[in-house]
């Protein structure tokens, strides 16, 4: 099997252990070791891999994420060359300056940011967990119910706050239902992906259901938030966001990255190298549901960003495994560059960032299919 | 009987059966035919009895025949069309979840939960919110051709022949997301699409209005007509390409025949009342416990027992929610995860 294009052979193929297979065949995955501890618990331990084209990627896609960021705060009623945003964010501009971008522009790009990036490391885990590459949190459910908590909330008239609280809440108590459907004996990625699409066939009716209970311009406000945007993002929205990634990004990328890079591999291998699978996944899953829920309350549940960014961090790192960090940063580039298209690109109307997306995420599926027709899959 | 039949060599030479054929007493043959034709009838005349203003069976009697009765103009303007239509749509939807399964040889394969209505519905979103089209002549062609496009590109991506429950269903929850962001935006653009198609998209059979019920019912009677055609070879196919093509069966030509009639049908009847989901999935699974596996059978069965599954829920969300009503979409939705989520647990083996 040849490394390079492989992955999209492997696309739909459930349940194979094509991770795993890619990983041998191209020799890229680096040596584990299993070294017992004075506890006599083994545990894994490898060599600290540092791949130079993962980490060019990554810094690559950060400095082009930082980069959009500077050109939307640059960009406006107001305008301002970059080097005057640089300027002013290092305390060297005017007060007028300072303040429409300090707080009228900044929340909305850091909130861009981590935004994108929590999406696309949820996404790289729920990729990994049930090992399909089409298995992402939009298309399991847990953001239709992040999205049915806020409909929720905007049917019984609540205001912002109240809308990401039942974001997020709508977000945990489905990822915790479907985690018990799904639970039988352990958890297996098929029933994950079955059990995530019908709870989201479901939730999709009592969304539409929700829709038309409210009046009119509620309902417009309601479809604004679903469909993902960040118009008026303050620093209210932005902060929670980055106080809870702060502490969920170190315990997923530091915790758990390499065992789950391992149960990639198979349970049996990743059981017999000290990896505890299903402690592992109930970690990572919880991680992931509130990394979506987080980001789905801050800006809605922005499309495809989870789905896309781990794909292309993996192609553009030809590294198999999770890509976690690298991932996390094509979504926040994702995102960012995102916004700043459905800003600025259509003239007067600002789009939500949400139909931008859309619109690319389902250009980047179908061109996906394409590359599968013409590997003769299809 | 079974020994007897088998052992006796002189006999004309019959093909093995892999299971003694099950004793099938009239009764249970009685069973079959008459319980779901039973079960629709009752809820025929509930959809025309139930409403804001309850009638009983002799006054929707009177209604119907009657132009002089009071009922006549609830009847005929406003409960007739719904029930007619409930019947064309579910008799649509759930044959065309039986096709599928056939086809696509998978017990999870419904057109709603594998996007082929939601590819109608983006296609009936955008004649709306871009073109401007406000009428079901209108819509009618463009929810044809996005079943179409939807139905093929679905069966490409989940892998034709190949393909295994889970990854046919993800492919479909994938375009069903990529659609359904797309409607989304559609609405966003245009706040009086947003107002009509926020009904529209939950899946209704209360805009029912004799008009539509006669554009559907050619579209529909088609795909029925081609569907029943079908059973036979499709019963072919279920054994193999190799197998059905020994029988004299066309593959290619069947699975072309298979995915106009869906088309047809869930076109159809997804530019009358919107997406809904599930009632395909169900539908087939409830009477494959009936008749067996044999399409000749299943396929009328179904035609016949999902519109009585399509008018219960409407029936039902009539009920439950006086004085406003819930829409017939929701409650198969609501009604139809959790079989779904059954039917994963119990099949569906790590």
């Amino acid at each position: 099997m040849p490394a390079l294009g492989v992955w999209p052979l492997g696309l739909l193929a459930f349940g194979a252990p094509a991770f795993g297979v890619r990983a041998c065949g191209a020799g890229e995955v680096r040596p584990v070791s299993v070294v017992r501890t004075a506890a006599g618990r083994p545990v894994v331990a490898g060599i600290v891999a540092v791949r130079p084209r993962a980490v060019a990627v990554g810094i690559g896609c950060l400095l082009l994420a930082l980069a959009f960021g500077v050109l939307t705060v640059g960009s406006g009623d107001y305008p301002m060359s970059p080097a005057d945003v640089l300027r002013t964010l290092a305390g060297g501009g005017g007060p007028a300056e300072d303040f429409v971008v300090r707080e009228l522009r900044l929340p909305r790009v850091v909130t861009a940011l981590v935004v994108g990036a929590a999406l696309a490391l949820a996404g790289a885990i729920f990729q990994s967990l049930v090992r399909n590459p089409l298995g992402s949190p939009d298309l399991l459910g847990f953001t239709q119910g992040a999205a049915t908590g806020a409909l929720l909330v905007v049917v019984a008239g609540g205001g912002s706050a109240a809308l990401a609280g039942g974001a997020v809440l709508g977000g945990v108590v489905t990822g915790v239902v479907i985690y018990l459907l799904a639970w039988r004996g352990g958890l297996h990625g098929h029933r994950l992906v079955l059990v995530g699409i019908g709870a989201t066939a479901v939730l999709t009716g009592v969304n539409g259901y929700l829709l038309t209970r409210g009046r009119l311009m509620e309902a417009a406000r309601a479809m604004l938030w679903l469909t993902g945007s960040l118009d008026g993002r303050g620093w209210e929205d932005a902060l929670p966001l980055l106080a809870a990634t702060a502490v969920l990004v170190p315990v997923v990328l530091l915790g758990c990255a390499r065992p789950l890079a391992i149960t990639e591999m198979g349970d049996d291998l990743a059981r017999g190298l000290g990896v505890r699978v299903q402690g592992l996944r109930l970690v990572l899953t919880a991680a992931a549901v509130l990394l979506a829920s987080l980001a789905a309350a801050a800006a809605g549940p922005v499309s495809f960003v989870a789905l896309t960014a781990p794909h292309l961090a993996r192609r553009m790192t030809r590294t198999p495994g999770p890509n976690l960090l690298t991932a996390a940063c094509v979504g926040a580039a994702l995102l960012t560059g995102a916004d700043l298209a459905a800003q600025r690109l259509f003239g007067d109307h600002q789009l939500p960032v949400g139909v931008v997306t859309g619109v690319l995420g389902g250009g980047y599926l179908v061109w996906l299919l394409a590359a599968q027709r013409k590997a003769g899959r299809i | 009987m079974v020994v007897t039949e088998s052992s006796q060599l002189s006999g004309p030479v019959r093909a093995p059966r892999k299971h003694p054929p099950k004793a099938r007493p009239a009764a249970a043959l009685l069973g079959t035919v008459f319980g779901p034709v039973l079960a629709l009838l009752a809820v025929l005349v509930l959809s025309l009895g139930l409403g804001a203003r309850p009638m009983s069976p002799a006054e929707v009697w009177q209604g119907l025949v009657d132009t002089g009765s009071s009922a006549y103009t609830v009847v005929h303007e406003m409960r007739l069309p719904r029930t007619l239509l409930g019947l064309l749509a579910g008799a649509a939807l759930g044959v065309a979840g039986g096709v599928m399964q056939a086809l696509t040889r998978n017990p999870l394969a419904d057109p709603g939960l594998l996007g082929i209505n939601a590819g109608a519905s983006a296609a009936v979103a955008t004649a709306a919110g871009l073109l401007g089209v406000a009428t079901f002549q209108g819509y009618v062609w463009f929810a044809l051709a996005g079943a179409a496009a939807v139905s093929v590109l679905v069966y490409g991506v989940g892998g034709g022949r190949a393909a295994t429950p889970a990854r046919l269903a993800l492919a479909g929850a994938a375009i069903n997301a990529a659609l359904y962001s797309y409607v989304n935006g559609t609405m966003l653009l245009d706040a009086a699409s947003l107002e009509t198609m926020r009904f529209w998209t939950v899946g209704s059979l209360a805009s029912a209005q004799s008009g539509t019920v006669a554009m559907v019912a050619p579209f529909v009677a088609a795909g029925l007509l081609l569907a029943l055609a079908l059973a036979r070879p499709l019963n072919a196919l279920a054994l193999g390409d190799d197998s059905a093509r020994s029988l004299g069966a066309r593959p290619a030509l069947i699975r072309t025949a298979a995915i106009v009639a869906v088309t047809l049908l869930c076109g159809a009847a997804t530019a009358a009342c919107g997406p809904i989901v599930f009632v395909g999935l169900m539908v087939p699974h409830l009477v494959k416990a009936l008749t067996g596996p044999d399409l000749r059978r299943l396929l009328p069965c179904c035609a016949v027992l999902a519109p009585a599954l399509l008018l219960g829920a409407d029936v039902l969300g009539r009920i439950v929610a006086r004085p406003g009503e819930l829409q017939a979409g929701i409650v198969t939705a609501v009604l139809g995860g959790p079989l779904f989520l059954y039917f994963v647990r119990r099949k569906v083996r790590a």
